[in-house]
């Protein structure tokens, strides 16, 4: 179960904001392209740079509390979870706001 | 590099991205910073569990702050650190959060799923329905 430890804290991270989907109707996970072409690059430049700092010995996990599953580079599953977990988040987080206080974000219309 | 190196260089090829790149200028953004402040809030709560319980460790030659020690939470406060993580994760955070945010309303610009649009509430009335 300590091997849950990581993304325990993942799933922590997503059910305090999956709710707003429904509760805000920030329609988030309603836009799927959108939101896949937001994590591509997102998960590929932050893994560069976990991969960079895992093998400079910057940072370094407990192995006996994440996965014990690796991509290349020698950067945790866990990690890449997180790159994935952390941005739906922010985004849920910034149609929530818009939701409630109806602010532009410049997307609003064609050629805003 | 170290990790305090990386993290000014990411805070600000991201802000480059935003405002020059891909052109969302969210950085110029009420929506942008009041979302940024609630990230902010939760990022120093479950950072502190991955830092605090010490699955996730950082060297003292890549940050400001010492070598998590091997048995034991790091310093909450002080000694580099803040909610038991490296202030350099702020950097971090702030990277990501923006990277991912500029994307998406990126997309949305290029008519990308522009739709539906958030909101509103399920307790305000909306517009559009007669619900």
């Amino acid at each position: 179960m300590a091997r849950l430890s990581y993304v325990a804290i993942l799933a922590f991270v997503l059910l305090g904001c999956l709710w707003l989907e429904v509760a805000l109707r920030t329609r988030v996970l309603a836009r799927p392209r959108r939101l896949l072409l937001t994590l591509a690059p997102v998960v590929l430049v932050f893994f560069l740079w976990d991969a960079y700092a895992v093998s400079q010995g910057h940072w370094w996990f407990d192995t006996e509390r994440i996965l014990g599953l690796y991509v290349p580079g020698s950067v945790p599953l866990d990690e890449i979870l997180f790159f994935v977990a952390i941005p739906i988040a922010s985004i849920l987080t910034l149609e929530a706001v818009r939701s409630v206080r109806g602010w532009s974000a410049g997307d609003e219309s064609d050629g805003s | 590099m170290t990790y305090t190196q990386l993290g000014f260089m990411a805070v600000v090829a991201m802000v480059v991205v935003d405002l020059s790149v891909l052109r969302t200028r969210l950085v110029r953004r009420r929506v942008f910073w009041t979302s940024y402040a609630i990230i902010l809030f939760f990022q120093l709560l479950t950072n502190g569990m991955f830092t605090g319980f010490g699955i996730v460790k950082y060297h003292d030659e890549a940050i400001i702050g010492g070598t998590s020690p091997a048995t034991g939470p790091p310093a909450f406060l002080g000694d580099g650190r803040i909610a038991f993580a490296p202030v350099e994760d702020l950097l971090f955070g702030f990277a990501l959060v923006l990277m991912s945010l500029s994307l998406w309303i990126f997309w949305g610009r290029r008519g990308l799923d522009r739709t539906p649009h958030a909101g509103p509430p399920i307790w305000r009335r909306d517009d559009a329905s007669s619900n």
